[in-house]
């Protein structure tokens, strides 16, 4: 038995607020790691592709699918007439059809489904019905969406005081317009769902998806059956991003479908065409401002009218277009505001969930007319930032009326004002841009703000599952997905802390519906908070009965067990966990534990547009240099400087592997990352030979990241700790404005640059163009005092 | 590892692929003759570490390495896209995947068990999701055993060019890439070489591989003459040189090839040769094969195939067939019309040179006649008062597919331009030279003046159009721009033009 005086001095290996590697980072790396599709295919493996619309808008007249059927290794053909259920996966309004029925509303809507004996055979079956249409007139873009008003949700507006007659009493005002992309997201690994037809008309799903639940219960509403009847699973993705939380229904639905009537397992792979073309985005939006300032570039009101293309259903446009709304502010105070938000229904994919959620849109909006407002008062943008950041008593309620309380911006943008170089940098970049006729430099700071809960109250919840068998090794599972971002290491961390065990002893397992009923998506950078509150809290309830079993046992007080790096003291003596374990089971002490969680204080409503729809912010800030060469647009990185707040890091390497990659994400999403539909709708940017994500070289040579060191969330999240995985994709917004910067130095600094977003190199050419016209013709057109 | 002689029969030919998976030979005989790699090691081999990313050979997902003998018969290590790349394409060859990287028990290695690569990106981070990670793993793991490489930032940067990653930002891979020498310099396969090189030369012969299923056919000639014969024999074949755009008619247009003939064995096609003259490239030999002669004579044409694909395109794509394919955008075509270089087009023992600008004729329809076949290149050598720059603009400056590529070169003899000629990309439905440009500044003075003139004329020489890469605006402005982009780094005008690469190629 150890001696109980070196107890203190021991520690476990792997707890909470250490830089461990990704649980499966060795696995990665040897290529052990099983994803859905390399899971050994069961015998008579049916394999599927899904016949797409071709018309953006459209009636069906007829569909003649003899050919597919007689085409070779078909086994089966599916439409909307072989659906027991409902015909629908729509994951709040049920307008998300499986199969089109009737009308067509997007190029790549799915209209029916082969199922053949290789791959190849389904894809190239799929290609051959013969489909009469009758052409609709079809809504392609934001601008006639508004102009028909043609919208799949109402609208909604966020008012505080009167924004018209503060706007018309303000000594300056301007107002404008810019164009935010959307963005594929672009998981290495495609969609992918494996069904196994079971007993009783039962199926088993594995599923690359961030939200098994709601896989389970559309695929249950798709059968007529139960949710009972559909078990899914995921052990791992290839990346999310949010892509995967609402978009992996309708190829579960179809691999299920499949195997119930076939009778046989069914796989949908698909292929990565078909996934970015059958697949909702980042929604692009439209958003246009008029705003009225002092002298000193104080914003005194603003209005904002945002429009977002939703696609042709609803999907999560609500929610998103909602949080848009409530990051129109970002960081800064907005006195009397008016933020107006349009959900437009077009002709083209869906749009769903993306790491930000609307956030990102609307934080660019303001983050815009903090620019234009200090080049309309010839001021450095970062002075007007400082100026209207949200501060004390009169100046820290947002426009839905949330107080801010835990705003450490001005610390952060201090340290990074200085850490960063920035004035002497600034200065030095006016000078080169000077003397360099060709190449021009921009750099620019923003800071984030970013609100942390779901807006849907309701999916603020969590479940975790722990057992612990008689030899003290320990299965951990919860409700939460691991897509990359490391929610399986940290949990992890959590319970061996909470047990005071090495993380070896724990198994980490596959999230399934059959161990954690109704979990919410793995989305909103809300996965630790949550799951880890939960496992945190079965693990205590194990520990709870330890404790009294043993204080029962040897005879001391509950607060004499103490559980410490393996081993457990009760009063005077010292034994080991796996002791404990072992003599608990044999007392027959229940060594399985749910846990569960709801996140407090939260509340939003929407009459009145106010509430507490965040339990926290998690804040940052970043500095981006950019050149570009004026002659052809293309543009580099340089040099970015990143100071972040996670409150107290679980892990640190993790949250700074979710800061860069986010960054770059946020970067690609801005510069290079261009979505392109042509006249009658089609995507024509559905690969990755056309569709580009930053590259290695993308990243700057000169990358600096650091976490807050005074980081601590002062509401009682896990280990005060903050979420990571959306808030650092929108520091990438700084490198936007940085080349707006730069391309604003091609006029002297005197015409407004107008740079929307994606800024690709054609965009940065066509701004530099325009700007070097109007400075010739003499225009003055910029400076709107 | 056991080393099979093949069976070389007395027609010449053998219907038996051999090569080594891993250290194991396989033999196979009736295949489906354009089965990919991929395919092959994820559904019949069990192998699922290399992953499916995009099919189409942009995300690097699929890297693999292929080792082969060189002319010293030393192990060259090249990492190519799986999901690609023919299977009938690796007789005689070495397929290397993320599963033989683990040293086993024989081998030694280190504690865990992992090859240097793989320890370093553990070690690094460098893993979020994992599914780009094995690709990743396998073109480090090329670069672990090209002994030549810096590891510099820019070599890194070029080596991960294929290898798409969305969660880390590529940070903390780079990182690994300059950590995983530390871990050792040599691996298992640096131990077993003289064994691999011993089986890897008794693996193939000279006889044409014949793979049959069916009535499909899968040549693979291992002479220019063989070749000649199966291009007269088969003129409607599909001749199959490096695959890069080949593989996407089968893998996205689900087309069935019912024959294919294979250049890549031919080894007299890999050949560059060097004459006072011109550089002259077989049409099989790949970009990595030929960008040290043309980098040296023409210092930009190597910056532009730096940049041109990824590693992994460059290790399988041919300049060949880069010309031989006729796409409008392709990036060989302009900067080979800007220095001159004629073509060698072969039918059966018959040869013609043609120019160039003579053998694009309309979208996609070159000269070549049936059973003829492009058989080398001819780049003439650079006079020395002639300068030659080639300009790529992409969204994204690695492996993206040019907007337009422009090239131009020029003599000028005191001033005056003795000589110039163009070639754009992505501007006419063909790659072409921009002849009223060129009219416009033959004997005038190399002077700002003219050279406004000259874009102004450009604009009569081209109406491009709009498409997912550009607008048909954007690519006017930027053909003028370039045109202007090369008087200044050619007129010794002040500041930087370059954003990235060597920048002092714009002054060279």
């Amino acid at each position: 038995m150890p001696d109980a005086r070196n107890l203190d001095a021991e520690a476990i290996s792997g707890g909470v607020h250490h830089a461990l590697k990704h649980d499966s980072a060795h696995k990665h790396v040897t290529g052990e790691a099983v994803y859905v599709d390399d899971i050994p295919a069961p015998a008579n493996l049916l394999h599927l592709a899904a016949g797409q619309s071709t018309r953006a808008h459209a009636k069906i007249l007829s569909m003649d699918l003899s050919i597919v059927r007689q085409a070779p290794g078909v086994v089966a053909v599916l439409t909307a007439e072989d659906i027991p259920g409902e015909n629908d996966v729509g994951p709040v309004i049920h307008d998300d059809p499986v199969f089109a029925e009737k009308i067509v509303e997007f190029i790549g809507q799915s209209l029916f489904a082969v199922a053949a004996e290789t791959r190849e055979e389904a894809r190239r079956a799929a290609l051959l019905a013969r489909i009469e249409y009758e052409d609709l007139e079809p809504v392609l873009s934001v601008e006639d969406a508004l102009a028909q008003g043609n919208f799949v949700l109402p609208d909604h507006v966020i008012r505080r005081g009167d924004s018209k007659a503060a706007l018309d009493r303000s000594k300056h005002r301007l107002s404008g317009s810019l164009h935010v992309g959307g963005q594929d997201h672009f998981y290495l690994e495609g969609m992918v769902s494996l069904a196994l037809p079971a007993e009783d008309g039962d199926v088993q799903i594995w599923c690359s998806t961030q939200h098994p639940s709601e896989v389970q219960h559309n695929v249950a509403r798709v059968l007529g059956r139960p949710s009972n009847a559909v078990t899914v699973d995921v052990r791992r993705m290839g990346g999310g991003f949010g892509g995967k939380e609402t978009q992996s229904a309708l190829f579960a639905a179809i691999a299920a479908l499949t195997a119930v009537r076939t009778g046989r397992p069914a796989k949908f792979c698909v292929d990565r065409d078909d996934d970015m073309i059958m697949t909702g985005k980042r929604h692009d939006f439209r958003i246009d401002y008029d705003v009225g300032f002092d002298d000193d570039g104080r914003i005194e009101a603003v209005d904002f009218m945002q429009a977002s293309r939703c696609g042709m259903s609803a999907d999560l446009s609500g929610a998103i277009s909602d949080r848009a709304m409530f990051h129109a502010d970002n960081a800064y105070y907005l006195n009397d505001v008016t933020i107006t938000s349009h959900r437009c229904k077009t002709n083209t994919v869906s749009n769903t969930a993306f790491r930000g959620f609307g956030g990102p849109q609307g934080m660019v909006g303001i983050e815009r007319v903090i620019d234009e407002v200090a080049f309309a008062l010839g001021k450095d943008p970062l002075e007007v930032r400082k100026l209207n950041l949200y501060g004390g008593e009169g100046r820290n309620i947002t426009p839905y009326s949330m107080t801010v309380e835990d705003n450490v911006l001005p610390e952060i943008i201090e340290e990074l004002e200085q850490s960063s170089d920035y004035a002497r940098r600034r200065a030095e970049i006016r000078a080169f841009n000077a003397s360099s006729p060709v190449m021009k430099k921009g750099i620019s700071l923003t800071p984030v703000k970013f609100g942390i809960s779901f807006s849907t109250k309701h999916l603020n919840q969590a479940g975790a599952l722990i057992h612990i068998y008689a030899d003290g090794s320990v299965h951990l599972n919860h409700g939460g997905t691991e897509m990359g971002q490391g929610l399986y290491i940290k949990v992890a961390q959590i319970v061996a802390e909470e047990l005071q065990i090495d993380l070896e002893r724990i198994k980490i397992s596959a999230a399934s519906t059959g161990k954690v009923p109704n979990t919410s998506a793995t989305a909103a950078s809300s996965g630790t908070d949550l799951n880890g509150k939960a496992a945190q809290a079965a693990a205590r309830t194990i520990r709870e009965r330890l404790v009294a079993f043993a204080a029962a046992r040897y005879d001391v007080k509950p607060s004499e067990v103490l559980f410490h790096a393996n081993k457990v003291r009760i009063g005077p003596q010292t034994i080991t966990f796996d002791e404990l374990i072992g003599q608990a089971y044999l007392a027959r002490v229940s060594l399985s534990s749910t846990g569960f969680y709801k996140t407090p204080k939260i509340f939003y409503d929407r009459e009145t547009a106010s509430g507490r729809p965040f339990y926290y912010f998690a804040y940052g800030a970043a500095v981006s240099e950019v050149m570009i060469d004026s002659l052809t647009g293309e543009h580099k990185l340089l040099r970015v400087d990143i100071l972040h707040d996670v409150g107290r890091s679980i892990n640190p390497a993790i949250d700074l592997g979710q800061i860069e990659g986010g960054f770059i994400q946020g970067y690609g999403w801005l510069t290079s990352e261009e979505l392109f539909w042509d006249e009658t709708g089609r995507l024509r940017t559905h690969a990755p030979s056309t569709y580009k994500i930053p590259a290695c070289s993308d990243r700057p040579e000169d990358f600096r990241m650091k976490l807050l060191e005074s980081g601590w969330n002062r509401e009682d999240v896990i280990h005060r700790s903050k979420a990571v995985g959306e808030p650092p994709l929108m520091l990438a917004i700084s490198a936007f404005l940085a080349l707006s910067d730069a391309v604003a130095s091609v006029a002297d600094y005197r015409i407004r640059p107008d740079l929307d977003a994606p800024a690709t190199p054609e965009r940065v050419l066509m701004a530099v163009e325009r700007l070097r016209r109007e400075a010739e013709g003499g225009a003055q057109t910029g400076a709107a005092q | 590892m056991t080393g099979t002689a093949p069976a070389s029969g007395a027609s010449g030919k053998t219907d038996t692929l051999r090569f080594l998976l891993g250290d194991e030979v396989r033999e196979l005989k009736n295949l489906d003759p354009t089965v990919t790699v991929l395919q092959y090691l994820r559904e019949t081999e069990g192998r699922c570490g290399t992953k499916e990313g995009c099919a189409e050979g942009d995300c690097g997902a699929c890297s693999i390495v292929i080792a082969e003998l060189d002319d010293d018969r030393k192990l060259t290590y090249r990492a190519v896209n799986a999901c690609i790349q023919f299977l009938p394409t690796l007789h005689g060859k070495q397929l290397i995947t993320v599963e033989d990287l683990k040293p086993g028990k024989q081998d030694g290695g280190n504690a865990q068990g992992l090859h240097p690569v793989q320890q370093a990106m553990v070690d690094c981070h460098g893993s979020q999701c994992g599914f780009c990670t094995p690709g990743i793993v396998m073109s480090l793991f090329a670069m672990f055993h090209d002994k030549t490489s810096a590891n510099d930032r820019g070599a890194i940067n070029d080596a991960l060019a294929g290898n798409l990653c969305r969660c880390t930002g590529y940070g903390p891979i780079v990182k690994a890439a300059q950590r995983m020498r530390s871990y050792g310099m040599r691996d298992q396969f640096d131990a077993r070489a003289e064994a691999t090189v011993e089986t890897l030369a008794g693996l193939a012969g000279a006889e044409t591989l014949v793979v049959k299923q069916g009535a499909r056919r899968f040549f693979a000639p291992t002479t220019a003459d063989q070749l000649a014969g199966l291009v007269i024999a088969y003129p409607d074949a599909c001749i199959l040189a490096g695959g890069t755009d080949v593989g996407l008619w089968v893998t996205k247009q689900h087309q069935i090839l019912e024959t294919v003939i294979y250049t890549g064995d031919v080894a007299e096609l890999h050949r560059i040769e060097e004459t006072p003259e011109d550089i002259r490239i077989g049409a099989a030999a790949t970009y990595v094969e030929a960008q040290d002669a043309l980098a040296r004579e023409y210092p930009d044409f190597g910056e532009l195939i730096r940049r041109l694909g990824s590693v992994q395109i460059r290790n399988s794509g041919t300049v060949g067939g880069n010309i031989a394919n006729a796409s409008p955008i392709g990036d060989s075509a302009p900067v080979l019309l800007a220095t001159g270089a004629r073509l060698i087009l072969r039918r059966g023992g018959e040869r013609r040179r043609l120019p160039l600008d003579q053998f694009f004729h309309a979208y996609r329809e070159t000269d070549l006649t049936p059973g003829e076949f492009l058989e080398s290149i001819l780049v003439p050598r650079r006079d020395p008062a002639t300068k030659l720059r080639c300009y790529k603009i992409t969204k994204r400056f690695d492996q993206d597919i040019s907007a337009i590529c422009a090239a131009f070169a020029i003599e000028l003899e005191e001033n005056t331009v003795k000589a110039i000629r163009t070639g754009f990309g992505g501007m006419a439905a063909i790659p072409k030279r921009a002849s009223a440009c060129e009219a416009a500044l033959i004997g005038k003075a190399w002077t700002r003046e003219n050279i406004d003139a000259a874009m102004d004329a450009l604009d009569s020489d081209f109406s491009p159009m709009s498409d997912m890469r550009a607008s048909s605006d954007y690519r006017r402005t930027l053909a003028r721009n370039l045109l202007l982009k090369f008087f200044l780094e050619t007129s010794g005008a002040d500041g930087e033009t370059r954003l990235v690469g060597d920048k002092d190629l714009a002054h060279a």
